[in-house]
């Protein structure tokens, strides 16, 4: 016997789909089987439930290097002990939790002064920057679904890091005024490599690498009707600049999707910035929006609870008793880098696995905890490791959408028993360094 | 003008904040008043004289204030932070936020500066021996408004993003500047007497900017106007005149468009194409390809194991996909 | 629960018509009570001034662009953020404060309700945790209803019980209190970047104008017999010569009656009319169209007015009103953040400085106070600041000062830069009227109260009510100097949240039990609108219809508002 779950959200990238269906077990203890999810999403909800393969206790590094088995009450300890006496401790990670969890994490880090930070640091923060230089006109996924006549991919790669993404929203649906689907959208795709999703354009700009920002500044200029200098601009020629502006400004309604390609190539802040520029002046002439590839399912959400709590989306320098904000100065890769901070703790999150690696040496120096359901590169190097219940699949919570769309994420099958969620967790943690502060 | 000598005799573990190192704040202070004032580190406060020798005493005014730092001051933030009268000086290198937010006197580092220095500024004179880092004489995050006046004087060279949002004032760099020179500026004159990586003047409203070095290549949506004679350090010089940033919007005063401009020394020859900016993969030598094969024989290692030994051994800091690969191919 | 008194106070209360007369008032049990026992705790209030908790009727204060908003702007950050205190988190934020700024303030300045002005429903979610993270004050939230392409289709087609239906079913979804209307049409045709500046621009596509937007959700308001009004911004917000625009839409609503059982008494409510108020065919031939919009709402007695007044500083502009700040972004060239929702609405933001050496800047700040001034009846004209459009809520308190002082008005105007011209294009040095202490009671508890049909519960002191009391240090009679004024409210002596103590000589002291306030209005079962809902949400938006509902934990302290809409 099984039970059908429909409306499932997965819990995985910024497309975050919530037409999934999971089939579990009569006991609600084992995931038999996943519907509609790509084959990343489903590979999630399957993986979490090989519960003879998951750690389900937490763990501490030993002198030798091994890691012995402790209690949740000892993690709870150790985590608020840390905490609470660090003169300036990081507080990194937040993306692949639940903005309730994030809450808490927010009330910790107020109280011991530290620093909270999140993936955006690596990914999408030079966005954040960007949009805080010069804006954003952007759109829900739907308005794209619905209207969109000109897709421009730039820098990003949906057929491999968003594979539901031009199904669901940009390149294939019928919405309500694009009744022919793929036939009546032109597609542009800007990336110096020959990707999958290149392979679905009706122009592909292969545009010489680290050379977006001089493009973006002459497709501006000949959006303008402007000169340009040089036959080949960024590697493009010239005519099919001016081709590319005419292509966006004859449709009706314009979406630039982008990703890392730009946002941590050379400029980052400034390509987007420059992106963002271009989809404003594109609305002299016609409707365009711009959208950030977001990675992770939930990096949105912890912008944006940042954003009302405190006033800032990512790096945010909680030490002085009051919010400051500088990336590039509080930022967890600068700080660790600078040997700026004296604990560590991440939560939903892998820096170890994609930190350079002196970031990844500090951390493995300082006293530091890790929260994850999983043994990773990141948790190897940390003192404590405490394994949690997944989010979205274990735990429900809310979560937002690439296009900032909150969506509120179930729980579809039981933990493996004893576990705690990251927000017990933290609610325990909370507990014990408001009783270590008190003194 | 009275004299504060502030000797930094403990270095902190973490960096300290040093906002209240200016003559504004010292003013009309005794030296064991000085010592009391506070400085921060992480989420602790501290005292001055917790980690400074104080010698002499304040002016009356901060106009009548001049402090002396020495010291290994590499780690201390925030000196000279909206100071609008007297004098600084260090003898060594300064951490982010020097002279933030000036407003006017005078502050001068022997040594190095690191970033985020002269944000804000609308007076004063910041003078760097060394060099400055990144986001020198640039606005804080978000706000159109940049340096508005004053002056920088980096004798050195400079990072990225440098004068973003420049509003008035000028810049002097007597070295290199890294890429994103006067990024969406819309007033105040930049000087690069060395050379100046790409993108200078991109997103420019208003503004002028002269690199006497290379560019190393100039913005397409740059024009290149003809050439003018231009008074620079007190006479004129036969300049080429770009004008642009085609790609942004423009004024006009008297039915003629305000541009911006970038100078460069006339017959400094067609500006050519540089070097690629592709990330070059990191390569390892065969030779520590067999090393790397050797040292994890008859192994299953994991990409961090590999990654960290590579750090270690190699001092190459490879990225995690590329390890990974690594791995299958020392497999087969 | 405790027992309060504050004795001696001078009482400013339009519900029991208490007019500065000395007065007790007693708290017990959460709820004003005639009388208390001896053990009650003293609140001595001798020669200061006391009033129910006020109650703001439009602000942007919670939700997506407000955060975007938050997010993008970390320079209205700078300098003035204040540290964890002992029962306060940190704050900061000068025209956008964060959720616990926001609360705080409010309730220093003795506010004790407030209510979001703007809710996409597809976000509704988000609106809902940033009110849940907001202390102290009771807020409810307004869905748009003016550019959703279901109101356009049954509207279209005269399909008055399939409005009701869909309103009810979107109220109850998002848990929203009531029907707001931004740029009717506008806000969609500018989903192709167009818009609609006269009532009878049809939207492309959807062929409805916005007088018949207005008409059909005013009519269905009426009909299913909902607290509030329609409230509406209207079309053509912010250009010279708008006030045509205004006066045309406030005609729809002339000579409808109310139909309601809450007490509410206008049939429509006009946010923000400062923005609407506009004579002049351009910016340089810019005037007060003040004066005629204030006859028209002293004649017309079925509706009511929030000011949003200018307050001359740095600010951000936020509206569902996406062309509009479009269009600002083109004047003054600042940063831009625009979001489009599906099906739904849009939404701008801009920063604005309101610089009073500018001449237009300067007009409309005399705009928004000669419409509190020239109003005859302060229980319909209610005082905003569109919050942040015009300038930061933590500014009302000064223009309470600017409506209550004459000197300081024309103080202000001979200050100005261009002040030759900024009169001879407005009204205000002619008039010295000074709002006195029981009008400004009308104008920020009782009167708003009212209008959202909570005047049994909120803006008064009489027995039984809330007990939302706030005492001002001020005494009307012996105010020397008009900065008085502007202190006193700024920082309230106390402040009584449901009987709790939350505010002591203008610190927060408590974070109460803040309530969400919804509106659950039963109708017949609809199963048209079922079937519509069901196939517009498999076909046309990016969400599947089971996730869209906002549940009941992201409003833990519910105060549902049931009303028969039968």
């Amino acid at each position: 016997m099984s039970k059908t779950i429909t409306d499932v959200i997965c819990p995985f990238c910024g497309t975050l789909c919530d037409d999934l269906t999971v089939i579990t077990d009569d006991e609600g203890k084992k995931i038999l089987d996943v519907e509609n999810a790509c084959a990343i999403g489903a590979e999630k909800f399957l993986h979490s439930s090989d519960h003879a393969h998951r750690v389900t206790r937490p763990r501490k590094l030993q002198e030798d290097g091994s890691f012995k088995e402790i209690t949740y009450e000892e993690a709870i300890e150790y985590t608020a002990q840390m905490l609470a006496k660090a003169k300036k401790p990081s507080m990194y990670g937040w993306s692949s939790t639940s903005c309730e969890a994030q809450s808490v994490g927010h009330e910790i880090a107020e109280l011991c002064g530290a620093l909270v930070d999140n993936t955006a640091a690596v990914c999408h923060g030079t966005t954040l920057v960007a949009v805080q230089n010069v804006g954003i006109p952007s759109c829900t996924l739907g308005e794209v679904k619905n209207r969109a006549d000109r897709i421009v991919f730039w820098g990003c790669n949906p057929a491999h890091a968003h594979p539901r993404h031009m199904s669901r929203y940009s390149i294939f649906p019928r919405g309500y005024f694009t009744g022919k689907g793929q036939k009546q959208r032109k597609i542009i795709v800007v990336d110096p490599r020959c990707t999958d999703t290149a392979s679905l354009a009706d122009v592909h700009l292969q545009v010489e690498q680290g050379y977006d920002y001089e493009l973006l500044q002459a497709i501006r200029a000949a959006v303008r009707g402007q000169q340009l200098t040089g036959d080949i601009i960024a590697g493009v020629p010239k005519e099919k600049v001016y081709e590319a502006a005419e292509l966006l400004k004859s449709g009706r309604f314009g979406v630039i999707f982008f990703g890392m390609g730009v946002t941590q190539s050379l400029g980052k802040d400034h390509n987007i910035d420059a992106a963002i520029m271009l989809t404003k002046d594109l609305n002299d002439y016609t409707k365009f929006s711009i959208i950030a590839m977001r990675g992770h399912y939930n990096v949105t959400g912890s912008g944006q609870v940042l954003g009302w709590q405190f006033g800032f989306p990512y790096s945010v320098d909680l030490s002085r008793g009051f919010a400051r904000y500088n990336p590039g100065e509080t930022g967890t890769i600068e700080v660790l880098k600078r040997k700026e901070i004296d604990a560590f703790f991440v939560l939903g999150s892998d820096p170890g696995a994609h930190f350079p690696m002196q970031c990844v040496k500090e951390i493995s120096q300082l006293p530091s905890v890790a929260i994850d359901p999983h043994i990773t590169p990141t948790t190897a190097i940390c003192k404590v490791h405490v394994p949690v219940a997944f989010v979205g699949v274990e735990v429900g919570g809310n979560c937002y959408r690439m296009d900032n769309v909150p969506i509120e994420s179930r729980k579809v099958v039981e933990p493996p028993e004893g576990m705690m969620t990251d927000q017990q967790f933290l609610e325990a943690v909370l507990k014990r360094v408001k009783e270590l502060k008190a003194n | 003008m009275d004299i504060v000598k502030l000797t930094l005799v403990k270095e902190p573990e973490l960096y300290l904040e040093a906002e209240n190192i200016t003559p504004d704040h010292f003013a009309g202070k005794t030296a064991q008043q000085i010592g009391e004032l506070h400085v921060h580190l992480g989420n602790t406060t501290a005292k001055i004289s917790d980690y400074f020798t104080v010698e002499g005493k304040a002016g009356a005014t901060a106009a009548d204030t001049k402090i002396i730092i020495s010291g290994p001051t590499d780690k201390v933030k925030y000196i000279g932070m909206k100071m609008t009268a007297g004098e600084i000086e260090v003898q060594g290198n300064t951490d982010m936020y020097t002279a933030a937010w000036m407003a006017g006197g005078k502050i001068h580092v022997k040594g190095n500066v690191d970033s985020f220095c002269g944000i804000g500024m609308t007076g004063g004179e910041f003078i760097v021996d060394g060099n400055a880092k990144n986001y020198l004489g640039a606005s804080y995050r978000g706000d159109w408004r940049g340096m508005m006046g004053g002056k920088i004087i980096v004798k050195g060279n400079a990072g990225s993003d440098t004068a973003t949002f420049m509003n008035g004032g000028t810049i002097d760099i007597g070295g290199n500047v890294d890429v994103h020179l006067g990024t969406h500026a819309e007033g105040g004159k930049i000087i690069v007497r060395g050379n100046a990586k790409g993108r200078v003047g991109g997103q420019m409203v208003k503004g002028d900017i002269f690199v006497l070095g290379q560019v190393e290549r100039m913005m397409p949506s740059y024009i290149l106007k003809g050439e003018e004679e231009v008074e620079l350090d007190g006479k004129k010089q036969l300049f080429q005149v770009w004008i642009g940033d085609m790609g942004e919007r423009h004024a006009k005063r008297k039915g003629e468009i305000i541009y911006g401009k970038i100078y460069i020394p006339a017959g400094a020859g067609a500006v050519q194409a540089a070097a690629p900016r592709a990330e070059r993969k990191k390569k390892l030598t065969d030779k520590q390809l067999e090393q790397v094969k050797e040292a994890f024989k008859n192994q299953s290692p994991t990409v961090q194991q590999v990654r960290t030994y590579i750090y270690d051994t190699f001092d190459i800091d490879m990225k995690p996909m590329q390890v990974s690969r690594l791995i299958d191919s020392l497999k087969r | 629960m405790s027992e309060y008194i504050i004795k001696n106070g001078k009482v400013y209360d339009p519900k029991t018509g208490i007019k500065g007369e000395v007065s007790d008032v007693c708290i017990k049990d959460g709820k004003i009570a005639d009388k208390v026992s001896n053990k009650a705790k003293v609140i001595d209030a001798k020669g200061k001034t006391v009033m129910a908790g006020a109650v703001e009727i439009h602000a942007h204060v919670a939700g997506p662009k407000v955060n975007e908003g938050r997010n993008y702007r970390p320079e209205d950050k700078l300098f003035t953020y204040q540290p964890t205190g002992k029962n306060t988190r940190m704050s900061g934020g000068f025209s956008i404060p964060t959720t616990f700024k926001t609360g705080y303030e409010y309730a220093r300045m003795g506010f004790t309700t407030v209510m979001e002005a703007a809710m996409p429903p597809l976000y509704a979610r988000h609106v809902h945790e940033e009110i849940k993270d907001t202390p102290i004050v009771d807020e409810g939230a307004f869905p748009v209803f003016g550019n959703n392409w279901f109101v356009f289709e049954y509207l279209k087609n005269n399909e008055m019980d399939n409005v009701c239906a869909y309103i009810s079913w979107l109220l109850k979804t998002t848990k929203g209190y009531a029907v707001k209307i931004v740029n009717p049409g506008g806000s969609e045709a500018w989903g192709w970047g167009e818009n609609c500046t006269t009532v009878n621009d049809p939207v492309p596509y959807f062929d409805i104008t916005p007088a018949e937007i207005v008409k059909g959700l005013l009519t269905a308001n009426e009909k299913m017999g909902l607290p509030h009004s329609i409230h509406i911004h209207q079309n053509n917000l912010g250009n010279p010569g708008n006030y045509e625009t205004t006066l045309d839409t406030l005609k729809i609503a002339e000579g409808v009656k109310p139909n309601n059982k809450f007490g509410r008494e206008q049939v429509l409510h006009s946010t923000h009319v400062q923005f609407h108020s506009y004579k002049g065919d351009s910016w340089a031939t810019f005037e007060s169209g003040a004066k005629e919009i204030a006859d028209y709402f002293n004649k017309n007695k079925n509706m009511t007015m929030d000011l949003g007044c200018v307050t001359l500083d740095e600010t951000t502009t936020m509206t569902a009103d996406g062309p509009f700040e479009h269009h600002l972004t083109s004047l003054n060239h600042l940063k831009w953040a625009n979001v489009d929702v599906e099906l739904e609405t849009s939404s701008g933001i801009v920063p604005y400085v309101y610089d009073p050496n500018i001449k237009v800047c300067a007009i409309q700040w005399c705009i928004g106070l000669e419409l509190g001034l020239l109003a005859k009846d302060p229980m319909r004209t209610f005082v905003t600041t569109d919050h942040p459009n015009a300038g930061p809520f933590t500014r009302y308190p000064r223009i309470y000062k600017w409506l209550m002082s004459n000197k300081s008005r024309q103080d202000m105007l001979k200050g100005f830069k261009n002040s030759d011209k900024v009169i001879a294009a407005t009204n205000l040095a002619s008039i010295d009227r000074e709002i006195t202490m029981f009008e400004l009671a009308q104008m920020t508890r009782a009167g708003p109260a009212k209008a959202l049909g909570l005047y049994n519960i909120f803006g008064g002191l009489a027995p039984g009510m809330d007990a939302d009391v706030v005492v001002y240090d001020l005494d009307e009679d012996k105010v020397k100097n008009p900065e008085e004024i502007e202190k006193a409210f700024s920082a309230a002596d106390y402040v009584f949240k449901s009987g709790t103590m939350v505010v002591e000589h203008g610190e927060v002291v408590s974070n109460g039990n803040k309530r969400t306030l919804w509106v659950d209005a039963k109708v017949p079962e609809n199963k048209q609108v079922e079937r519509d809902v069901q196939m517009k949400f498999l076909k046309f938006y990016s969400m599947n219809l089971a996730n869209y509902e906002v549940s009941n934990h992201y409003v833990p302290n519910p105060y549902v508002i049931e009303v028969d809409s039968n």
